[in-house]
């Protein structure tokens, strides 16, 4: 069905929404005896009964064994961040920009940057304090170089959730970079899909 | 009184008391794995092959656990209470069949501890005593909601306790018997001889009263599910808490038993045929208990009462007097 129904919440003809027919209560003994006598012989005990019963025996069981099994996460989930490495070279794609410190809604973003010897701007230090982020996704949705990401482990129980995101830990090891397990973003933030042919002429005068 | 009698008899009581205190733990292990099976959900998977030994693990826990006795509860009654379910539930199992007699290498077993000629009404009374478990662990356990729960559910027992005596009323005065073999006995001709379908009313009536009386799910009042607490059994913990259980569960059996003897023909002529559809009716009864809690809501209280005592049981008496007129003119024309 379309969406649109059920955006107008008052009850119309325009509207999906409508009033339950709920029959009154019985008032009088006569009046509650016909209905216990009724809902008693029409059955409905009875497709209760079936209802229950059809499930067992269609077997089709929705338990997923969580440690053992587990459901796909969508793309666009905001689980632990994630720093990416350039493809080719196998630098840091983080050019220190201090982007995402600076939109941190919740100023839980921390670095420090200097000029190394080749005059490029390096990434000293970097860490996200988890108890105060809220996975909002500011940081990746603001990173120029989709260099910080949402990554996909949301098992983030440990004796100190410090250990997830210290720049070490959320940065991808040059070993699986060179193996290509490094898994480009296609989430929060990140060009959606054949963006180039959606891309227009910006009229030069208006 | 020989000596072969006696150690037969003991013999009989420890088969049973073993054998349904097994039944009550993988009865629990049934239920759990039925009505998950209802809601789509796989249940117990993890203690052993489709978690079977979840009942041994559950039984672990439950002996392995702190006895705790709350600081104001009154000690030796409420010591006492989970016992009371759990003998009386046992107790009543004395005078029913549970297999047809059968000889092993020459010696004629007869399984039921003792056929007394007043079976049913034995079984119905010891069954009631069942009552002051409940009852008196409520009202023992200073807690509000166990008392309020212990109210409840002595209500609902003593009502239901009507409904049972007048519905088996009518097969009794048709059988002229209490003796569960004797009631048995008469249904040997085949299922047109079950005495459910020559007494149907009352056949139904004392299933449902079967679910009172077993605090089952539509009459599932006694523990205060609403209430997000065990009722009566909110202050017990570890085993005494499992004797409750146990009782429980055993009550269940019985009662499958009682039913699928007196209205399904029971083990019929004593055949191995007899006696394996005497356990597949067990089994039903018994699986239907479960099924109803997958299925039906709870109802209120009140409306408990109401059915009880406003529906059901000027059913059972009309049913009675029906039955007795019936009875008048056959044995009259007869005559």
């Amino acid at each position: 069905m379309h969406v649109e129904p059920f955006t107008d919440r008052n009850v119309s003809e325009h509207s999906a929404y409508y009033y339950v027919d709920i029959e009154d209560y019985p008032v009088t003994g006569w009046d509650k005896f016909k209905q216990v006598v009724k809902r008693s012989l029409k059955g409905e005990l009875f497709v209760g009964l079936w209802v229950v019963m059809r499930e067992m025996i269609k077997f089709d069981i929705h338990t997923v064994k969580y440690p053992l099994e587990k459901l796909p996460i969508g793309p666009r989930y905001r689980a632990v961040h994630k720093l990416l490495r350039l493809w080719e070279s196998g630098f840091e794609r983080c050019i220190g920009c201090g982007l995402c410190e600076k939109i941190c809604i919740s100023d839980c973003i921390r670095m420090d940057t200097r000029i190394d010897e080749n005059s490029r701007k390096e990434v000293t230090e970097y860490s996200i304090n988890l108890g105060r982020c809220i996975f909002c996704g500011y940081c990746a949705e603001v990173c120029p170089e989709l260099a910080i990401v949402h990554g996909e482990r949301y098992e983030n129980a440990s004796e100190q959730r410090a250990h997830f995101v210290i720049k070490d830990d959320m940065l991808t090891p040059i070993d699986l970079l060179t193996s290509g397990q490094q898994k480009e973003y296609p989430g929060f933030g990140a060009i959606t899909p054949h963006e180039d042919e959606r891309v227009t002429k910006t009229p030069l005068a208006y | 009184m020989d000596v072969a009698f006696i150690v037969e008899t003991v013999v009989k009581i420890v088969v049973i008391l073993l054998v349904f205190s097994a039944l009550a733990g993988f009865g629990t292990y049934f239920e759990r794995k039925v009505l998950a099976f209802m809601q789509r959900r796989l249940g117990p998977m993890h203690v052993g092959p489709y978690g079977l030994l979840q009942v041994a693990a559950d039984g672990i826990k439950l002996f392995t656990k702190e006895d705790i006795i709350p600081q104001n509860v009154v000690k030796p009654i409420f010591k006492l209470a989970p016992v009371i379910t759990a003998a009386t539930a046992f107790m009543a199992a004395a005078a029913i069949p549970f297999w047809p007699e059968f000889t092993v290498f020459g010696y004629t077993v007869h399984p039921i501890v003792s056929d007394i000629n007043i079976g049913i009404l034995y079984v119905m009374a010891v069954m009631a005593i069942g009552l002051y478990g409940p009852l008196l662990g409520g009202m023992a356990s200073a807690n509000k909601f166990s008392l309020i729960s212990a109210a409840r559910s002595a209500a609902v027992f003593i009502s239901y306790e009507v409904i049972t005596g007048l519905a088996l009323l009518a097969p009794l005065m048709m059988v002229g018997s209490l003796s569960l073999i004797d009631i048995n006995n008469y249904q040997v001709g085949g299922i047109s001889n079950w005495i459910a379908f020559s007494q149907p009313v009352a056949f139904i009536l004392f299933w449902i009263a079967a679910f009172a009386e077993t605090g089952r799910t539509p009459f599932h009042l006694v523990a205060n599910d609403h209430e997000i607490i065990d009722g009566f059994g909110t202050e017990y913990s570890g085993m005494r808490w499992g004797l409750f259980f146990i009782g429980e569960y055993a009550n269940m059996f019985f009662i499958s038993f009682v039913m699928a003897i007196i209205f399904l023909g029971g083990y019929g002529d004593g055949s191995i045929a007899g006696a394996f559809g005497l356990l597949m009716k067990v089994a039903f009864f018994f699986f239907f208990f479960l099924w109803t809690r997958a299925a039906w809501p709870d109802i209120r209280p009140d409306q408990l009462m109401w059915l009880c005592w406003k529906v059901l049981m000027p059913i059972a008496v009309l049913n009675v007097v029906i039955t007795g007129i019936v009875i008048l003119i056959k044995t009259q024309g007869g005559m």
